[in-house]
């Protein structure tokens, strides 16, 4: 089972918080700080599993993170799980579910879209992970779903949205200030030998 | 209208959005809490709106500032109200808004039932899907009641999309609502075999999840997943089955042998390393459930450890730590193969990640020996210098001491070496582990005794330099060490070299900053160390050192009665008292030592830690009773509790600052050794105790040695902090090796003596092997006394099992489910409520009302659907009750049976034409019982068996996927119970069947009047023989009766029947089966079948005729066809082989003409035919042997050329017997007569000889039976 999924940037700001089992909105902060605390001292070199924190879980849980660029994605699983197949979920497995599917629904993933598009990531997460455990590890599959859930979107707004979406093409234009470049790199540098199934 | 909402979307353009939110937050750095306030305030006007699109934005908002840990719980009503808009977009985000707060006491959750069904049968998939999602966060107990049947029929939605979110969510419908389990499960099952790969990984995962918590229920799935396991091409699913065998392999090591194979294949063909992984770590799994380290293993262990070695030494750290993590596995049941690899490991120790180093630290635990244990807490030393950050050093800390201390010290050779070890661990700074080295310390120095004077000596120094340990005291724990220098300086006082400077140490005002507890552990000691110095100088004549001590505890110990912690101040004020009492004896010139010393006198040894607990309450001995009347009045108090004290706990009643005239001092102590002596619990403390050391378990292992100590035991003029060269624990290491070079020397010089004195037959004393490492002695008379616990304490480790795990509920005995109704049906109150409300009460009279209230299009269809299922039901029951009620006319005792077979598996597996229809149900049971078992067993079964097996293994294929309505509770009885019939009926199908091919296999034109269209029948087939290793020739019962122009009878009397209740006398039956064929061109009718009855056996006739006439045979035989018949004889004993004489009389129609003719045959009734094919576990017959009822008999059987299990089969076939068990060549058989005579079997082989001993409590016919097999085998 996954106990929780948590992305945050380099500074522990939370960017997307997915818990699995009901914590209060303290608790939870208190675990994001935890973890980012026990995340963010470790050296990119070093290998992506942690003995769980304190304040989830216990001995039977481990965190599994990878760092990207700006941002951290945490996973905290039990022993069902396998390290490596979550590592995999997280970027290459099962063709590039998560980071990838981001990758591709964005087309270019950035922290800012994540940070303005905070909703469409749980969307895009619901259909990797559900309840705790793993939905669907086909990329086609899960763009496939995700895709037919945003046209369904667009057209239900029709023509009443249109205005919306005109004024905030307007904001985003009036604002020459968000770096566009953050990307995260070519992702594939770091996984060696880990060949895609 | 329009104009309404071209407004409100007007309007919408100022609001924000979420968008603008992030970006406002972004803007506000400064004040941001005050920023989203004022936004928090906007969401709630908002909410207040009618137009959705304004709340869902609101609610999105909201969403977004739950993850900044605002607490949106106020709005969770809103929420609730996004989720109910039709509109896709608006219900995505309430759902989402619902999954991120809302939790089991939200109190609107109970207001989302509704809702939630409906959205659940939207005919929108993406609706559905939306909810599903929802729902798997926020599921509580009651929406989990409420709804689990909707997502149940949910799980056979057409669209896969559907389906495998149900299926997935139906895991936390179990968490929330364990009595959905057992009807959900045969559907969840049929859903491991779902065409769509992603709801076959759905269900997977669950049971995964389910099997993980409570294995032993899911044993059964176990072929079902080997078959997934091997076909199965998704990495995820394969992964998750893997991992699965992985917890199943410890109940069952018959598994664990079974899937070494195919995941060895696994480990050498896979490219994804996380398959590898998981691979190597099942097969790790495996090889530990198989604890019994058989010998073709070893190349298993060796391919894990060479793949994980790979993966240590591989550059990516993710594969290097979890290499290491499977390594530690391997480590606890096959060190060896381990322990090659110490320089790899060791190598991961001075790797710069912290996890890997601490992983390799694991396995260093593993890794240790006698030989090379000083050399690797060496290095752990150094890293304990080199280490940044306490937490890796806290943890080298532990480690060094953990694997030192393991197995009661069983790899230290030298104590010195450790203690000064432990003496340089104190050094570390900022150690939280000070009461660690305190506790082995203190360990040691009481366990080993001939340590004790060093241990004192290395302690007076770290009390001298106490100092340098209480820097800063409060935070770190090190000076914890303190309280054992100072009780180990106190106790063992007489070691001490200079005791008035340790004296003085610890009454030096600094310790009176020290923590309380050990204050009062200094204050306590020094007055130990007081008496000890007392008797030193007593018999000096020079009395004033003596006074010059009591000087100094009287001018010291008043720091101490002022302490602001009540235990130092008790203890000092006493013992001020004491000493000042003495000083005025001494100023007497009374000798006072002797008395002093006796205060402290008797020796303390160390108490296992559950020993208080194991004392056994003592006969008779109620510990809530009053042992005195209650008192009733306040003044007896007093006493009381000091009677209970004395009597009740003797080892407290160590004197401690009592002052007592010295006769009443030896009277109490006489009194307290006498009440030891003959207090059986008491756990003897005096120091004569050797013998009980001695005989104290674990201490045999532990050579005890007298050798000449080569390391110097003075104390090394360094103090800890100032070490000169090298540290001092390092001058051991090379003390050490020193020692045992020498001793490997002496060992040669003893060695050629030895030889020269040409073996005098002096047993070697100590070496207990040839191994280099048994030879490495201990330096010193080491007697480790090992903790003390009661005599009739029975060791125990009674883990209970959290009471509060969820998973607990879960553990529900799924195998009946699957097998059989019959033993434990789905009772009413188990089924799914079908469509409740919340506030009904019972889950079942709530369908009803909730029925009447939602009036959804699907409602008539399902009603309608279930009073079919109900009426069903009925009919079913109704024509259950009239059948048992036929048969309970026709045979009474044959019902018995069916109750005899329905409760023990083991029973008999009976059958005859008469009691087809009862039997067919305890038949299949048996037969899915043995199921696993046969899946697991490699050896040949009985081949009735087998076929059972085979069947069983087909039956619930045929589980046809109805209909959503129609099936929405397939667990009903009636169901299953056909699924049964089914698969009975099936199997007679089958026998008939192979009947057919084995006849055909004989080149005979056969027309079987059976004609079954029955493909599935010889699919089963291929499946079950799958496992055997070369498929059995074919086999047949049936031989050659009589022959003529005309006809051709064949017989086989396979098939008995004896009643188990009945009388023995003439209740015995046994029904011959012949196959009549028309070898003609002609028609034959008026089949007469007779045979000459003997004293013996007679043929049962029907009612009303006579003794002498034949019986028609039931059917006539056109040009080609065969047929069969049954008859039944009736026998009377059953230890001769018997021979009947027949004729056959039927007439013969052409065209034309129709002759009488005759036919003439023997029935030969062997004495196997009286034998069943009854199934024997091991330990029944193990039991049986050992019985001793059974007379022995042998025989041989040369030249016998064919493997043994085929060999075996045929025993099996021809003569009834089941395999008992099978090793290698030699196997034990295991048969029952009809008259309940056991026949036992063991059947050994050699090359072409085979050797069958046999039992049997007849001896006749076990001759006869040996006779028979002998035959057999000598036919072919």
């Amino acid at each position: 089972m996954i106990k929780a999924i948590l992305i945050f940037n380099n500074h522990g700001k939370p960017r997307l918080i997915r818990f699995y089992q009901y914590f209060a909105e303290d608790m939870q902060q208190q675990i994001i700080r935890e973890t980012f605390h026990l995340v963010s001292k470790r050296d990119d070199n070093v290998c992506n599993f942690l003995e769980g924190g304190s304040l989830i879980g216990g001995s039977d849980y481990k965190l599994i993170y990878r760092h990207y660029a700006t941002l951290y994605f945490v996973f905290c699983v039990d022993s069902s799980e396998s390290e490596l197949g979550i590592l995999d979920l997280i970027q290459v497995s099962c063709s590039f579910v998560f980071v990838e599917t981001l990758d591709k629904c964005f087309e270019n993933v950035c922290e800012l879209d994540l940070i303005f598009h905070m909703d469409k990531v749980h969307y895009i997460l619901q259909e990797v992970v559900m309840g705790g455990m793993v939905l669907e590890t086909n990329m086609n599959e899960i763009v496939a779903q995700v895709e037919v859930q945003n046209r369904m979107e667009k057209s239900e707004g029709g023509l009443s949205a249109a205005p919306a979406r005109a004024v905030s093409a307007v904001k985003n234009m009036n604002l020459p200030e968000i770096p566009r470049n953050i990307n995260i790199g070519d992702i594939n540098i770091k996984v060696p030998s880990l060949s895609p199934f | 209208m329009a104009l309404k909402i071209v407004k409100g979307s007007i309007d919408r353009m100022f609001d924000k959005n979420l968008q603008d939110l992030v970006r406002g937050i972004r803007n506000h750095k400064e004040d941001e809490a005050k920023y989203i306030s004022t936004c928090i305030d906007e969401i709630k006007q908002e909410l207040k709106q009618d137009n959705i699109a304004v709340k869902a934005n609101a609610v999105c908002k909201l969403t977004y500032l739950q993850m900044l840990g605002y607490d949106v719980s106020w709005a969770a009503f809103n929420i609730v109200e996004v989720m109910s808009s039709s509109k896709f977009t608006y219900k995505r985000i309430g759902y989402l808004a619902a999954s991120q707060c809302f939790h089991e006491n939200t109190d609107v959750i109970m207001l989302t039932t509704n809702q939630i069904r409906k959205d659940l049968s939207s005919p929108n998939q993406y609706d559905t899907g939306v909810a599903l999602t929802g729902l798997s966060c926020f599921v509580t107990p009651d929406l989990a009641r409420d709804l689990a049947n909707d997502i149940m029929t949910l799980m056979s939605h057409t669209k896969p999309y559907i389906r495998k979110k149900a299926v997935l969510i139906m895991y936390k419908v179990f968490l929330k609502y364990p009595e959905s389990l057992r009807p959900a499960f045969p559907r969840l099952k049929e859903k491991l075999e779902d065409p769509d790969p992603g709801v076959q990984s759905a269900a997977v995962n669950v049971i995964c999840e389910l099997a993980r918590r409570n294995p032993k229920n899911y044993l059964s799935l176990a072929p079902l997943f080997f078959k997934l396991m091997t076909s199965s091409t998704n990495n995820w699913v394969l992964i998750k089955i893997i991992k699965l065998f992985g917890a199943l392999t410890p109940l069952e090591p018959r598994l664990g042998k079974k899937l070494i194979e195919p995941l060895t294949n696994l480990i050498h063909s896979t490219s994804a390393m996380s398959l590898l992984y998981e691979c190597v770590n099942t097969v790790i799994a495996v090889l530990i459930s198989l604890s019994s380290g058989m010998p073709n293993h070893s190349a298993s262990i060796q391919l894990c450890v060479q793949k994980l070695r790979i993966l240590i030494e591989d550059s990516d750290q993710n594969l290097k730590y979890l290499g290491l993590l499977a390594m530690s596995k391997i480590l606890k049941t096959h060190p060896k193969s381990v322990q090659s690899h110490k320089d790899l490991i060791l190598q991961c120790l001075d790797d710069k990640d912290e996890s890997i180093r601490l992983r390799a630290l694991d396995l260093l635990y593993g890794m240790v020996s006698k030989k090379n244990l000083m050399e690797i807490v060496k290095k752990l030393m150094i890293h304990v210098d080199k280490a940044e950050g306490t937490t890796y050093r806290d943890e080298l800390l532990t480690k060094i001491i953990d694997i030192c201390s393991q197995s009661n010290y069983q790899y230290i050779t030298n104590f010195e070496w450790y203690i000064s070890i432990l003496v340089e661990l104190t050094r570390l700074e900022g150690t939280r582990h000070g009461h660690l080295i305190a506790s082995q310390m203190l360990d040691v120095a009481i366990r080993v005794k001939a340590i004790r004077v060093f241990a004192v000596a290395q302690m007076a120094t770290l009390l001298d330099n106490a100092h340098l340990l209480t820097g800063n005291m409060q935070r770190n724990g090190i000076c914890e060490v303190l309280y054992a220098a100072a009780w180990i300086c106190g106790e063992f006082s007489e070691h001490l070299e200079n005791p008035v400077q340790t004296l003085e140490a610890m009454l030096r005002p600094k310790v009176a900053t020290l923590p309380g507890h050990i204050q009062a552990v200094y204050v306590q000691n020094a007055a130990k160390l007081f008496a000890t110095i007392l008797k030193n100088q007593e018999g000096n004549t020079d009395s004033t050192a003596a006074q010059e001590t009591s000087q100094m505890m009287i001018d010291r110990l008043p720091l101490f009665v002022q302490s602001a912690n009540l235990e130092v101040q008790e203890r000092a004020s006493c013992i001020l008292q004491l000493v000042k009492y003495i000083q005025k004896l001494q100023q007497k010139d009374v000798e006072v030592a002797e008395e002093v010393s006796a205060l402290f006198a008797g020796e303390l040894n160390p108490v296992a830690p559950k020993a208080q607990k194991k004392v056994p309450v003592p006969e008779g001995l109620d510990l809530d009773a009053w042992i005195n009347e209650p008192p009733s009045e306040s003044e007896s108090e007093d006493e009381q509790p000091k009677a209970i004290f004395t009597k009740e706990e003797p080892k407290h009643s160590r004197p401690r600052h009592t002052e007592v005239d010295e006769k009443e001092l030896a009277r109490r102590r006489e009194a307290r050794k006498q009440e030891q002596a003959n207090n059986p619990f008491y756990i003897k403390a005096s120091p004569s105790s050797q013998k009980v050391y001695q005989e104290a378990p674990g201490v045999e292992h532990i050579p005890v040695v007298q050798i000449d100590l080569s390391v110097p035991l003075k104390v090394p003029a360094t103090t800890p902090s100032h070490p000169t060269g090298l540290p001092m624990s390092d001058q051991y290491v090379k003390l050490e090796e020193e020692r045992r070079q020498k001793e490997r020397a002496e060992k040669k010089k003893k060695e050629k003596k030895k030889r020269k004195e040409k073996r005098s037959g002096r047993g070697k004393k100590h070496d207990s092997g040839p191994e280099s490492e048994e030879d490495i002695t201990p330096a010193h008379v080491v007697d480790i006394v090992t903790e003390e616990m009661p005599e009739n304490a029975l060791p125990s480790d009674d883990d209970d099992k959290d009471p509060n795990d969820p998973h607990k509920a879960l553990d529900i005995d799924l195998d009946n489910l699957l097998e059989t109704t019959a033993r434990r049906p789905l009772a009413d109150s188990e089924k799914l409520p079908v469509r409740s409300h919340r506030a009904a009460g019972a889950p079942k009279s709530s369908a009803e009302d909730g029925e009447a209230e939602n009036a959804t299009p699907q409602e008539p269809k399902k009603k309608s659907s279930k009073e079919k299922r109900d009426k069903k039901k009925d009919k079913e029951r109704d024509r259950k009750r009239s059948k048992e009620e036929k048969k309970k006319k026709k045979h009474k005792h044959e019902e018995k049976e069916e109750d005899l077979l329905g409760g023990q598996a083991e029973e008999p597996v009976v059958q005859s034409e008469e009691t087809k229809e009862v039997e067919a149900q305890p038949t299949s049971t048996s037969a899915e019982v043995s199921d696993l078992d046969f899946w697991l067993s490699n050896a040949p079964v009985p081949s009735n068996t087998q076929e059972a097996a085979t069947v069983a293994e087909a039956a619930p294929a045929p589980e046809a996927p109805a209909g959503t309505a129609a099936d929405s509770e397939p667990e009903e009885p009636k169901d299953t119970e056909t699924e049964e019939s089914k698969s009975s009926k099936h199997k007679k199908k089958k026998q008939k069947k192979e009947k057919e091919e084995k006849e055909k296999k004989k080149k005979k034109k056969h027309h079987h009047h059976h004609h079954h269209s029955d493909g599935g029948g010889e699919e089963s087939v291929q499946n079950g023989t799958v496992e055997e290793e070369e498929p059995l020739p074919p086999m047949s019962n049936y031989c050659l009766l009589a022959e003529n122009s005309y006809i051709k009878m064949m017989m086989e009397d396979a098939d008995q029947v004896c009643d188990i209740q009945g009388n023995l006398q003439d209740g015995s039956q046994v029904v011959v089966s012949v196959i009549f064929e028309n070898k003609s061109d002609s028609f034959l009718k008026s089949m007469e079948f007779n045979v000459l009855d003997s004293l013996n056996s007679k043929l049962q006739r029907p009612e009303g005729s006579g003794p002498h006439d034949g019986l028609t045979v039931p059917f006539q035989l056109p040009p080609g066809v065969s047929n069969e018949a049954r008859f039944v004889f009736t026998v009377q004993s059953i230890v001769m082989p018997q021979k009947l004489k027949g004729t056959l009389t039927f007439i013969v129609k052409n065209e034309d003409s129709s002759t009488h003719e005759k036919l003439d045959f023997k029935l030969h009734f062997t004495c196997t035919s009286y034998l069943i094919t009854t199934p024997c576990y091991s330990d029944a017959f193990a039991k049986l042997l050992e019985s001793g009822d059974l007379k022995s008999s042998s025989v041989r059987l040369e030249g016998v050329n064919m493997p043994f299990h085929h060999l075996l089969a045929r025993i099996c076939f021809h003569h009834h017997f089941s395999v008992v068990e099978r090793i290698d060549s030699c196997a034990s058989m295991y048969s029952r007569s009809i008259q309940g005579h056991h026949v036992c079997l063991l059947v050994k082989t050699s090359g072409q000889t085979v050797s069958i001993d046999a039992k049997c409590d007849e001896p006749t016919l076990l001759g006869n039976v040996l006779d028979e097999i002998k035959q057999t085998f000598s036919q072919c």
